[in-house]
C-alpha cells in the first residue's frame, strides 16, 4: 500500500462533497470568479470553441484538395481558408491551450498554493482573450483575411483587399492576454511555493509552464509591435516595409519570426511538461535524468530565440546570417533530442501501463521525434532550398503541433480530467480514440512528407494529377482525425454526467495534485501543506520497479 | 511604518499570506511586465537602427525638421514627473498621506503637460507637412521613413503616458480612503512610470538630436 | 526586499533629500546631451547622444526604480531584457549587414510613378 498522506474518502461527508464546482450556481459566480480552476473552464469552453472553427478551415481545406481542380473553393476563398485555419489554430487554440487550460488549472495545486499570484489579472485575461476572439469572429464573418497566418508584406500592408487589420487587431488584443498569464505564472512559481517545494522539487510541468512563460513573456510583444506596425502603413500609409519608399520588406519578416518561432516553443514547451508527468506515472519510475530535462527546457528558452532566420532562408536574407541560423537550429534540435532520450529512458525496464494518457504520451514521443528530426533536414540551408513552401515543411510542422503539442493536450486532458471533473471516463473507448488518432494522423501527414520533396507547394488549391494520391490518402487520414478528435469530446462530455465519481488519486500518482479531493475544494487543500520530497518517487532510487504489482510510492508532500 | 494593523489587512489580497510578501509579488510581477514592454519597444527600435544604418543622411536631414524646443522641454517635464512618482510611492510606503497624494496629483498633472505640449506638436507637425506620404515636405523618399518611425513611435509612447488615468484614479482612491497607502498598487504604478520614461529617454536622442550639428 | 533590510526614508524631508540630487544629476544629463549635439563631433555625436541616455535610464533605474537594492531577482529581470534585445538587435544586423548590394533596399531607384501612393485604398 502507499504511504497515503491524503485520504479524501475519510473527510466528513460535507467537505467531500464540496468543491470549485459547487461554489455558486450562478452565471455571474462563474464570469465574476477568480478561482484559478473556473478560469481554467472558462478557457477550455472557448478554446474548444475555436478548435471546431479551426478544424471547420481544415475541412475545407482537405476536401478541397481531394482533386486536382479547384472546385470547392474559388483561389481567394482557398487563401481565406488556410489563413483562417492557420490563425485560429495557433493564436486561439494552440499558444493558449496547455497554459491556460491545463496550467491554470494545475499548477497552484502542483506547488501547494491556494491560487495563482494575481487572481484578477487572471480572469481579465480570460477576457481579453474573449475580446480577442470576438474580433477573431468578426474578421471571419465579414470576409476574412487572404495573407496566410504569416501576414507578409507588401501583401498585407499593400495589395490586399481583405481584412488585415481587424485579423491582425485581433491577434495583437490576443497577445495582452498571453503576456498577463505569463507575468501571473512566473510571480507565482516564483512566490508561492509550498514550504519544502525547492526549485529542483518542481514537478516538471511546473518547469515547462515556467519556461513557456518566459518565452511569451518576452517573445509576444514583439509580435504585438510588427502586428501594429502592418495595421499602421496599411490604415495610415506611412512606410515601415515599403520597398518603394526605401523600405525592406524582410524586416517585417525578421520581426514576425522573432516572435514566431518561439512561438513554436511556446507550444511545445508545455507538451513536454505533459508528457512528463505521465510517462512517470504509467511506467511507475522517476524521470531519468530530471535535471538535464530542466535545464534542456532552459536552453531552449534562450536559444530558441536565435533561430528565427531559418524560416527565411530564401527570402533574400544574407548568407552569413543563413549561415549563423543554421548552426544555431542545429544546436537547438540538442536539448529536444535529450528530453526524448530522457523519456525513452524511463519507460525502459518500467512497469507500464497502456491507459489512454500514455498512448498519448507514447504516441507524442514517436511523432515528436520524427517532427524533430525533419526540423533539422529544414535546418540545413541546401535541403531547406528545395523544399521550402512545399508540403514537406507543413508536414514537419503538423508533426510537431498536432502530432505533438495537440496529442499531448489530449494525453494531459485525459490523465488530468478524473481530477478536474471528479469524473472517470470508459477506458475502453479511450484507448480506441487514441489509438485512432495515432493512424489518422500519420495517414494524413506522411504522405504530405513525400509530395513535398517531390514539389507540392504549400498554399496551393490546384496541382497536378500526378499528386493526387498523396492529397487524397492524406484528406482520408483527416477524416480518420476528425472523428479520432470528436469522439473524446463525446464520451469526456458523457463522463460529467454518467461517469463513475474518481477517488482523489485514481492513477496513483506522486505529485501534490492528487493529495486533495477529485475535484479540489476552491481553496485547494484541506489544510496547510508541506513538501519533503522530490518528484516521481515511484521507487527507491537505487532499485526498479518490479513488473506484478504496484510498488509502494512516496508521495511529494503532506497535506496537515 | 506608521500603518495601522487594520490598514494593512485590507490591502492583503487572495492568495497572499503576508503584504510584505504581497508587495514582494507586485513588484516583481511588474518588472517582468516592463521586460515585455522593452521588448515592445525594441521591434519598433529595431527598425529604427537599421534604417539609420542604412540611410544616415536622410535621417539626419529629416530629424532637423523636429521642434528640439517641444521636445526638450517635454523630457524635463517627463523626468520631473518621474521625480515625483518616486516621491509618491516612497511616501506611501513610508505611510506620509499628504506627501503622497500631492506627489500623485502632481505627476498626473505633469503627465498631461505633457500630453499637451505633445499635441501641440503634433498639429504644427501636421501643418510643416511632415506626415509620410503624397504631401510630405522633404523630396527624399528615405526621409519619410523617419517620419513614420516617429509618428508610432511618439504614438505609441503617448498612448503609455495615458496610464496617468491610473494615477489619477489610484491618488483619488487614497484621497477618499478607499485604497491604502500600504497597497502594492503604487509601487507597481511608479515602477510602469518610469519606463514609460526611460523610453523616452531614449526617444528624445533618437528623434531630436540627429543632425543638429550638420 | 531580499531580506536586507535598508534604512529606507520616512519622513517627507529625507525623502526629498534622498531624490533630489538624482533629479539634478538627470537635467544635468539633459543639459549636456542637448549642448553636445550641436557641436559637430561626427560619428561621436550618436554616440554621446545615446551613451548620455543609456546614462539617464540607468540613474533612473537605479535610484527611482530601487535596482540600487540589493534583490539578484529584480536585477536578473532587467538584465534578461537587455540581453534579448542584444539577441535581436545582433542577428538581424548579421542579415542587414552582410546583404549583398542589390538586394540591399535603396540601392535600386524605384521606377517613377508620380505621387500614386505605393499603399491602396481597400478594406479593412
Amino acid at each position: 500500500m502507499s504511504e497515503v498522506t491524503f485520504d479524501g474518502a475519510a473527510l466528513p461527508t460535507k467537505e467531500r462533497t464540496r468543491s470549485y464546482l459547487t461554489e455558486g450556481h450562478t452565471l455571474s459566480s462563474w464570469l465574476f470568479t477568480t478561482d484559478h480552476k473556473r478560469i481554467a473552464i472558462l478557457y477550455m469552453a472557448a478554446l474548444t470553441f475555436f478548435f471546431f472553427v479551426g478544424g471547420l478551415a481544415a475541412a475545407l481545406i482537405r476536401l478541397e484538395l481531394f482533386t486536382p481542380e479547384g472546385d470547392l473553393l474559388s483561389a481567394d476563398g482557398y487563401n481565406r481558408a488556410f489563413t483562417l485555419h492557420g490563425v485560429i489554430m495557433v493564436w486561439f487554440f494552440l499558444v493558449p491551450s496547455i497554459p491556460v487550460t491545463l496550467g491554470n488549472f494545475l499548477l497552484p495545486l502542483m506547488i501547494g498554493a491556494s491560487d495563482v499570484a494575481f487572481p484578477k489579472l487572471n480572469l481579465t485575461s480570460w477576457y481579453i482573450f474573449m475580446a480577442a476572439g470576438l474580433l477573431a469572429v468578426y474578421t471571419i464573418l465579414v470576409g476574412g483575411v487572404d495573407t496566410g497566418w504569416t501576414f507578409y508584406t507588401p501583401l498585407s500592408t499593400a495589395f490586399s483587399n481583405s481584412h488585415v487589420v481587424t485579423a491582425a487587431g485581433a491577434v495583437f488584443i490576443s497577445g495582452f492576454s498571453t503576456i498577463a498569464t505569463s507575468v501571473n505564472f512566473i510571480a507565482t512559481i516564483h512566490m508561492l511555493r509550498a514550504p519544502g517545494m525547492t526549485w529542483f522539487r518542481l514537478p516538471l510541468f511546473v518547469w515547462a509552464l515556467y519556461t513557456v512563460s518566459i518565452v511569451m513573456v518576452l517573445a509576444t510583444p514583439v509580435l504585438a509591435m510588427v502586428l501594429l506596425l502592418v495595421m499602421a502603413e496599411r490604415v495610415l500609409g506611412i512606410p515601415f516595409f515599403d520597398a518603394a519608399r526605401g523600405g525592406d520588406p524582410l524586416l517585417f519578416q525578421h520581426l514576425f519570426w522573432f516572435y514566431s518561432h518561439p512561438a513554436v516553443y511556446i507550444m511545445i514547451l508545455p507538451a513536454f511538461g505533459v508528457i512528463s508527468e505521465i510517462v512517470t506515472c504509467f511506467s511507475r519510475r522517476r524521470i531519468f535524468g530530471y535535471s538535464f530535462m530542466v535545464y534542456a527546457m532552459l536552453w531552449i528558452t534562450v536559444i530558441g530565440f536565435m533561430v528565427w532566420g531559418h524560416h527565411m532562408f530564401v527570402s533574400g536574407m544574407s548568407i552569413y546570417a543563413s549561415l549563423v541560423f543554421s548552426f544555431l537550429s542545429f544546436i537547438i534540435a540538442v536539448p529536444s533530442a535529450i528530453k526524448v532520450f530522457n523519456w525513452t529512458f524511463t519507460l525502459y525496464r518500467g512497469s507500464v501501463a497502456f491507459d489512454s494518457p500514455m498512448l498519448y504520451a507514447i504516441g507524442f514521443i514517436g511523432l515528436f521525434t520524427i517532427g524533430g528530426l525533419t526540423g533539422l533536414f529544414l535546418a540545413a540551408v541546401p535541403v531547406d532550398v528545395h523544399v521550402t513552401d512545399t508540403y514537406f515543411v507543413v508536414a514537419h510542422f503538423h508533426y510537431i503541433m498536432v502530432g505533438g503539442a495537440v496529442s499531448a493536450f489530449y494525453g494531459g486532458l485525459h490523465y488530468w480530467w478524473p481530477k478536474m471533473t471528479g469524473r472517470l471516463y470508459p477506458d475502453g473507448v479511450a484507448r480506441f480514440a487514441a489509438i485512432l488518432m495515432f493512424f489518422g494522423f500519420a495517414f494524413t501527414f506522411t504522405p504530405m512528407f513525400i509530395m513535398g520533396f517531390l514539389g507540392m507547394p504549400r498554399r496551393y488549391y490546384t496541382y497536378p494529377p500526378e499528386f493526387q494520391i498523396w492529397h487524397v490518402l492524406a484528406s482520408s487520414g483527416a477524416l480518420l482525425l476528425a472523428v479520432a478528435y470528436l469522439m473524446p469530446m463525446a464520451y469526456l462530455g458523457w463522463s460529467l454526467f454518467r461517469g463513475q465519481r474518481a477517488g482523489d488519486d485514481p492513477w496513483w500518482a506522486t505529485g501534490l495534485e492528487w493529495r486533495t479531493t477529485s475535484p479540489p475544494p476552491k481553496e485547494n487543500f484541506f489544510a496547510p501543506v508541506r513538501v519533503d520530497n522530490d518528484p516521481y518517487e515511484y521507487h527507491p532510487e537505487d532499485v526498479g520497479p518490479h513488473h506484478e504489482h504496484k510498488e509502494p510510492f512516496r508521495t511529494q508532500g503532506e497535506v496537515g | 511604518m506608521s500603518v495601522s494593523p487594520q490598514a494593512m489587512h485590507e490591502a492583503l489580497r487572495e492568495p497572499w499570506h503576508s503584504l510584505h510578501r504581497q508587495r514582494q509579488g507586485v513588484s516583481f510581477g511588474v518588472w517582468v511586465f516592463l521586460a515585455s514592454e522593452v521588448m515592445f519597444f525594441s521591434g519598433v527600435l529595431l527598425l529604427y537602427a537599421m534604417y539609420r544604418i542604412l540611410y544616415s543622411d536622410s535621417f539626419a536631414t529629416a530629424a532637423r525638421e523636429s521642434n528640439i524646443w517641444f521636445g526638450t522641454i517635454n523630457t524635463a517635464v517627463l523626468l520631473t514627473s518621474s521625480l515625483t512618482m518616486a516621491v509618491a510611492s516612497e511616501g506611501a510606503r513610508a505611510g506620509l498621506r499628504r506627501l503622497t497624494l500631492w506627489c500623485l496629483l502632481i505627476t498626473a498633472l505633469l503627465g498631461l503637460t505633457f500630453l499637451v505640449i505633445k499635441g501641440f506638436e503634433y498639429r504644427e507637425d501636421i501643418t510643416e507637412h511632415l506626415i509620410p506620404g503624397p504631401h510630405f515636405k522633404l523630396p527624399d523618399p528615405t526621409a519619410q521613413i523617419f517620419w513614420a518611425l516617429y509618428w508610432l513611435l511618439t504614438g505609441v509612447h503617448a498612448v503609455h503616458v495615458t496610464i496617468i488615468a491610473l494615477v489619477a484614479l489610484f491618488n483619488f482612491q487614497a484621497w477618499r480612503r478607499l485604497r491604502q497607502l500600504t497597497s502594492p498598487a503604487f509601487e507597481g504604478l511608479a515602477l510602469y512610470w518610469h519606463l514609460v520614461d526611460m523610453v523616452w529617454i531614449f526617444l528624445y536622442p533618437l528623434i531630436y538630436l540627429p543632425g543638429r550639428s550638420g | 526586499m531580499s531580506g536586507l533590510q535598508q534604512e529606507e526614508p520616512t519622513t517627507a524631508s529625507a525623502i526629498w533629500r534622498s531624490t533630489i540630487p538624482v533629479w539634478l544629476v538627470l537635467m544635468a544629463l539633459l543639459t549636456a546631451t542637448l549642448v553636445l549635439s550641436y557641436i559637430p563631433m561626427g560619428k561621436f555625436n550618436t554616440v554621446s547622444a545615446i551613451g548620455i541616455a543609456v546614462l539617464k535610464a540607468l540613474v533612473v533605474a537605479l535610484f527611482f526604480m530601487h535596482l540600487k537594492r540589493p534583490d539578484p531577482l529584480l536585477r536578473l529581470t532587467g538584465a534578461a531584457a537587455l540581453l534579448w534585445l542584444f539577441f535581436m538587435f545582433s542577428l538581424t544586423l548579421a542579415d542587414v549587414l552582410q546583404r549583398l548590394p542589390p538586394t540591399q533596399p535603396g540601392t535600386v531607384t524605384p521606377l517613377e510613378h508620380g505621387s500614386m501612393p505605393s499603399t491602396g485604398q481597400r478594406a479593412f
